[in-house]
């Protein structure tokens, strides 16, 4: 089933009757993906669209709907909570699109999540897709295609630009999945690179990474040190000022340390294939999987 | 969003930390009274959110309250890397004794606020870190049992041998992460924390970074911004909730998703151009936003070229599109505009463009290289 999502997800959507919830939730319907319930605090026992049950709360989606899958879109300021109701009725896997999201209440949400063995995927990410079975979050469907080259992104649109020129090419995807753009997020590159390297359906790897913190560096030694299938990996924020928050809260050069260049050469020193644009993933990929 | 000095130094006061006294001044009689108040010679410091105020002239050492209204009237009013002095900081000149550096980040690796401390202070704690790592005691907290006191005494032993330091140290190690957790700060630092001749430990110059995602659900914090101490476009860019950030070059961008934003600037600079700014017009779009976009930089002198790159997710490209033909209905754009549009409603969004005599693209390495060619030609 590719990874952590697939034809056994069985969605609950946490803020359904939001703006954004319903939004996003029609077109995940659209795109096949199994929605068996919403989660709206005060219109438990509606229905949205006349078919998805609203309930109360997770606990009650879990034991009525049997809900194994929880995405977000409630403000950000109730994030975190929202984050902790689902792994505390026993969500295994959460998905946080919430953009905004205070970094403290992160640190706090983080060993909840540890403690219950819940993994956590976001927050500020456009979430994941597995072509032709289920998306979860708002990667637009029809730009994927179902087929071997897994990616990793803390982006959102910069990945819909990666997969658009897969697809095109020829190259499906196993699955694509968004880890979110903020300094503290639930699942790290290596979480995902893991995932790929066991999925016999997964043959080669795409990262796209951005400038801030060491999540590419770390990426790029476990990457040398363990997996065995060919990766191509691109950094944004060549050209961006030091100290400046470059629009995602985590993208941003402290002092000298974060840049794009100390990240590239990271992947190079891993064996890398180095996309310097966007669009030289198909020739990487096309050289590497022959 | 950076907090000034004296902004800081109002949060660590709150919390008890002992400092010199002192105050802000925004006129020169204003630091002449503070320095009369404080007595002795004192130090005249520009609030402004850049780093090398001293080289720049931005700290004076004024021995009298006539020289301390001398020094204010010359820095107040002063341009330093583009951004002009409102404030400035008056402060005794401290008789110090030791200097050390003490500071609370919130660290992405441990995904918990990290204590470091060091006992080689009032310097760039950076160049410390990367030459003498040594020299620098780190220490992650876990948020939910909050600094525990035998972590604050290790903290304050790695900085004095003196009991008497030693126990100062440890009481302003616990205030300093209240001020942290209370204030949902990113970076709180002492820096440099002294000792003085009489056996004193004091804070002297502070610095706080407030987490931008706190801001709305604490408006007592988001009061501290201040707007004066901004690029003027970056504050009209937030104000019509656009995310932007001025740069030197001449090819102006338009994108939507930050990701994208620093792809488009890499691949201008690619194809031999150099980018003018950072501009994310956020997920869902509407045409208003298109038009502040293109207000905010045409204003801009050096724009030579407006790149225009929007993948359509959740943005409709059409929505877009409308944005830019009112934009030109409105007000005079007076560069050319290369617009590459792809994704959801794509073939109205071309529709609406070619019935105003626009022309549009959708592959972005084709609309990066012949943006950047017409701002060679307007060179």
């Amino acid at each position: 089933m590719s990874i952590w999502i697939g034809k056994d997800t069985r969605l609950v959507v946490q803020g359904l009757t939001g703006r954004e919830g319903s939004f996003h939730a029609r077109q995940m319907i659209e795109y096949g993906t199994n929605i068996v319930a919403g989660v709206t605090p005060g219109k438990g026992g509606q229905q949205f669209d006349n078919s998805v049950p609203v309930f109360h709360t997770v606990a009650d989606a879990v034991a009525q709907a049997g809900a194994n899958c929880s995405v977000i879109y409630v403000p950000p300021a109730m994030a975190a909570g929202a984050i902790q109701e689902a792994a505390d009725a026993g969500i295994p896997l959460v998905i946080c699109i919430t953009e905004g999201v205070p970094v403290l209440d992160m640190t706090v949400v983080m060993p909840y999540l540890e403690e219950r063995g819940v993994r956590l995927i976001g927050p500020n990410c456009p979430g994941a897709i597995t072509p032709g079975e289920a998306k979860v979050g708002i990667i637009p469907g029809s730009i994927c295609s179902p087929g071997p080259v897994g990616l990793v992104s803390r982006s959102g649109t910069l990945t819909y630009e990666v997969v658009n020129h897969l697809t095109r090419a020829g190259l499906g995807q196993s699955t694509c999945v968004g880890i979110g753009g903020d300094p503290i997020v639930g699942t790290n590159f290596i979480d995902v690179l893991a995932a790929f390297n066991d999925d016999p359906k997964t043959e080669a790897i795409v990262m796209i990474g951005e400038i801030g913190g060491t999540a590419e560096q770390e990426a790029a030694e476990f990457i040398k040190a363990n997996v065995k299938k060919p990766v191509v990996g691109f950094v944004a924020g060549q050209t961006a000022p030091k100290g400046r928050r470059m629009g995602h809260a985590g993208a941003i050069i402290s002092g000298s340390s974060g840049t794009a260049e100390e990240k590239f050469a990271a992947f190079e020193e891993a064996g890398m294939g180095i996309m310097r644009r966007p669009i030289d993933v198909i020739d990487l990929l096309k050289g590497k999987m022959q | 969003m950076n907090l000034h000095e004296y902004q800081a130094r109002d949060l660590l006061k709150v919390a008890g930390i002992p400092m010199f006294d002192g105050d802000v001044a925004s006129t020169p009689t204003e630091a002449e009274a503070i320095a009369r108040r404080v007595g002795g010679t004192v130090v005249v410091k520009a609030q402004v959110h850049v780093g090398g105020r001293g080289k720049a002239g931005g700290v004076k050492l004024a021995r009298n309250p006539a020289e301390a209204s001398e020094c204010a009237s010359q820095i107040l009013g002063m341009t330093i890397k583009g951004l002009v002095v409102n404030k400035v900081l008056v402060v005794p000149a401290a008789d110090i004794a030791t200097e050390s550096y003490v500071g609370l980040i919130l660290d992405r690796a441990t995904q918990r606020p990290v204590f470091m401390v060091s006992d080689a202070g009032g310097v760039d704690i950076e160049e410390v870190a990367a030459k003498t790592p040594e020299k620098i005691t780190r220490l992650a907290i876990d948020p939910r049992y909050g600094l525990l006191p035998h972590q604050a005494l290790t903290l304050a032993l790695a900085l004095y041998r003196d009991w008497a330091h030693v126990k100062a140290a440890t009481r302003m190690m616990h205030q300093l992460y209240s001020v942290f957790m209370s204030n949902g700060a990113s970076l709180a630092e002492i820096n440099p924390l002294v000792t003085t001749p009489d056996g004193k430990v004091l804070a002297l110059d502070a610095k706080i970074i407030i987490d931008d995602n706190e801001l709305d659900r604490r408006p007592d914090l988001a009061v501290l911004r201040d707007e004066s101490a901004e690029e003027p476009s970056e504050v009209q860019a937030r104000r019509a909730n656009l995310t932007f950030i001025k740069l030197d070059g001449d090819v102006g961008c338009v994108v939507n998703g930050a990701g994208l934003a620093m792809a488009t600037m890499d691949l201008v600079k690619y194809y031999g151009g150099e980018p003018a700014n950072f501009l994310d017009i956020g997920g869902s779009s509407n045409p208003e936003k298109v038009v502040n976009a293109l207000k905010i930089i045409t204003a801009d002198p050096n724009v030579k070229v407006i790149l225009f790159n929007i993948f359509g997710g959740i943005t409709r490209t059409d929505d877009v599109a409308n944005g830019i033909v009112a934009a030109t209905k409105q007000f005079k754009v007076g560069v050319p505009i290369v617009i590459r549009l792809t994704g959801t409603n794509e073939a109205e969004a071309f529709k609406i463009l070619e019935s105003v005599g626009m022309a549009a693209m959708n592959d972005m390495d084709a609309a990066v290289s012949k943006a950047v060619a017409l701002a060679k030609e307007a060179m």
